[in-house]
């Protein structure tokens, strides 16, 4: 299924960081959505800033027109306020995109383990993301990171407790 | 150049310097002297040159040997000189640069000009012959720095002394500021001070005078209010300004750039041309005089005139629907399209911008406007 791009990405005005506050807030808006659904249809989890510039996210060859270094990193700064970015480095070159918040995640995958109704099993990390069973679910695949963030929303919420074993980490749902 | 004798430079006692000029070269009659560029300086009893270069290289002649002179203007890439033509040589001549010379005149060539004021010196010193009254003796060292020419003063004698100085100086500043257009750039700053000082000095009582210097542009120190309660002047002139303005804003959809209102206005006049100043003055009284013109000054400072009917709303509004119809307008294409000059199209799109009405395009090929679909 090919990625569809909203009205906006054949919007010339769209690449240019729009002076009006009220205009601006509904662009960078649209801009975060956009960046989001695309990481989410590509399974991208960590954007380079350098490489971003010239992803098609951001830069429309059709209408020739790209967004400017300045305007991807006020972009990514709204993302990272919202909680779907963080930065991996001091120089902010790197980031990790959750186009899922980890809370999120924490929901689906505790919704997948009662519906099979293995509520108070332990299950490896392995098992989670890259088990058979969990085949076809949507967090089939995640990273281990996004995953252990995840399971941590869902241990702070008190639906599940991450336990150290000898050859890894494990997790328990309530 | 042989009537020249070396010299240690310093004045005698009853020798006064009157002009000093930079950038002078020697020429032996036709020849360029074998000295470089030095400065030339005239005083009460001798012509004296000195090397810029060093200091040591210092020649002087009484002016008793000067027989006759004359300028001779600048070409293309020769610069202004004065020809000197000399006596003949006096038995008791002390030595100097040149043994002996063929010609019996020199020349003075004028690298960093100063030639008129130094003629002028010159004749004059020419004419007194100052050198006859007072004989030569003692000398006293003369400064090399731009303070050169004050003497050392004594009594009474030294007061007046220094006020002629002082009263030369100011002089040479005026006549030296007309030389040279460059040169009075320079001299203009200390004009204008001048005359200001010189307006306080006189008041209110020589109104002819004060009014010749406000003419020229200089602003009265006594009496000048900003606008708000504004000169009567101004106030004739507003009025004027409404008249004169009607039909031409009407013709431009309600609204004309200040410096278009200035043109227009002193075309008319003719004569007695208005200063930006006064027309700006000017404006800013239409509110208080309730006249229907307003004078509006946008974010990014251009000043407009524009007629108090004239409705920005309605202008937005307009500009949106020509944007609309185009899908997109530059400054330039919406200039075009209303007849309007650019600077007021680009400062209507920008102000239906800031409306949130239309948003922005900024790429390599210009600045678009587009109406603001987010």
């Amino acid at each position: 299924m090919s990625f569809e791009w909203p009205w906006q990405y054949s919007f010339p005005p769209f690449f240019t960081l729009q002076p009006n506050v009220d205009t601006r807030q509904k662009q960078l808006a649209a801009w975060c959505s956009l960046a989001l659904s695309y990481c989410r249809h590509h399974k991208l989890y960590t954007l380079d800033v350098m490489e971003a510039q010239e992803s098609p996210v951001f830069n429309n060859k059709k209408i020739e027109r790209k967004l400017s270094m300045e305007a991807i990193q006020v972009v990514f700064e709204e993302l990272r306020k919202k909680g779907n970015l963080d930065w991996l480095d001091k120089n902010k070159s790197r980031c990790l995109v959750m186009w899922r918040r980890p809370e999120e995640w924490g929901k689906l995958i505790h919704q997948w383990v009662s519906k099979i109704g293995m509520v108070n099993s332990v299950f490896t990390l392995y098992e989670l993301s890259n088990g058979d069973d969990t085949e076809g679910e949507e967090f089939h695949g995640l990273e281990d990171w996004m995953l252990l963030r995840s399971l941590q929303a869902l241990q702070a919420d008190g639906k599940a407790e991450i336990i150290t074993m000898d050859d890894g980490k494990g997790v328990k749902f309530f | 150049m042989d009537r020249f004798s070396w010299s240690n430079g310093l004045l005698e006692i009853n020798e006064t310097l009157v002009i000093q000029q930079r950038g002078v070269r020697l020429y032996d009659g036709d020849d360029k002297a074998k000295l470089d560029v030095g400065v030339a300086l005239l005083s009460t009893h001798r012509l004296i040159w000195r090397d810029v270069k060093n200091h040591e290289c210092c020649i002087a002649m009484p002016l008793s040997q000067i027989l006759l002179f004359e300028e001779q203007a600048a070409g293309i890439g020769k610069s202004a000189k004065i020809v000197i033509h000399l006596q003949a040589t006096p038995a008791n001549k002390e030595p100097g640069p040149y043994q002996h010379s063929k010609y019996s005149f020199i020349k003075l060539s004028f690298k960093e000009h100063g030639q008129i004021e130094f003629y002028r010196r010159l004749t004059e010193e020419m004419t007194r012959k100052r050198w006859e009254n007072t004989p030569a003796s003692q000398p006293i060292p003369i400064g090399t720095g731009s303070q050169a020419g004050r003497t050392r003063a004594v009594g009474i004698v030294g007061i007046e002394r220094k006020i002629e100085e002082k009263r030369k100086e100011t002089d040479k500043n005026i006549s030296e500021a007309f030389e040279d257009l460059s040169k009075l750039m320079v001299k203009a700053k200390e004009m204008v001070e001048l005359s200001r000082s010189i307006a306080n000095k006189i008041k209110d009582k020589q109104f002819g005078l004060r009014s010749y210097l406000l003419s020229m542009g200089i602003a009265d120190p006594v009496t000048r209010e900003t606008h708000g309660s504004g000169t009567h002047y101004h106030m004739q002139l507003a009025k004027q300004l409404d008249d004169m303005l009607q039909a031409p804003l009407e013709e431009r959809g309600g609204m004309m750039a200040l410096t278009e209102v200035y043109c227009l206005v002193n075309r008319a006049r003719g004569m007695e041309l208005l200063s930006p100043e006064d027309l700006v003055n000017a404006c800013k009284m239409f509110e208080s005089l309730k006249l229907p013109l307003r004078l509006r000054v946008f974010d990014s400072g251009v000043m407009v005139v524009q007629l108090q009917s004239h409705s920005e709303e309605e202008m937005i509004a307009s500009a949106l629907d020509n944007v609309s119809d185009k899908g997109s307008l530059t400054a330039e294409e919406f200039a075009k399209l209303l007849g309007l000059s650019v600077l007021l199209s680009k400062e209507r799109l920008l102000l239906a911008e800031k409306m949130g009405h239309l948003c922005r395009d900024d790429s390599v090929e210009g600045l678009r406007f587009y109406p603001n679909l987010f």
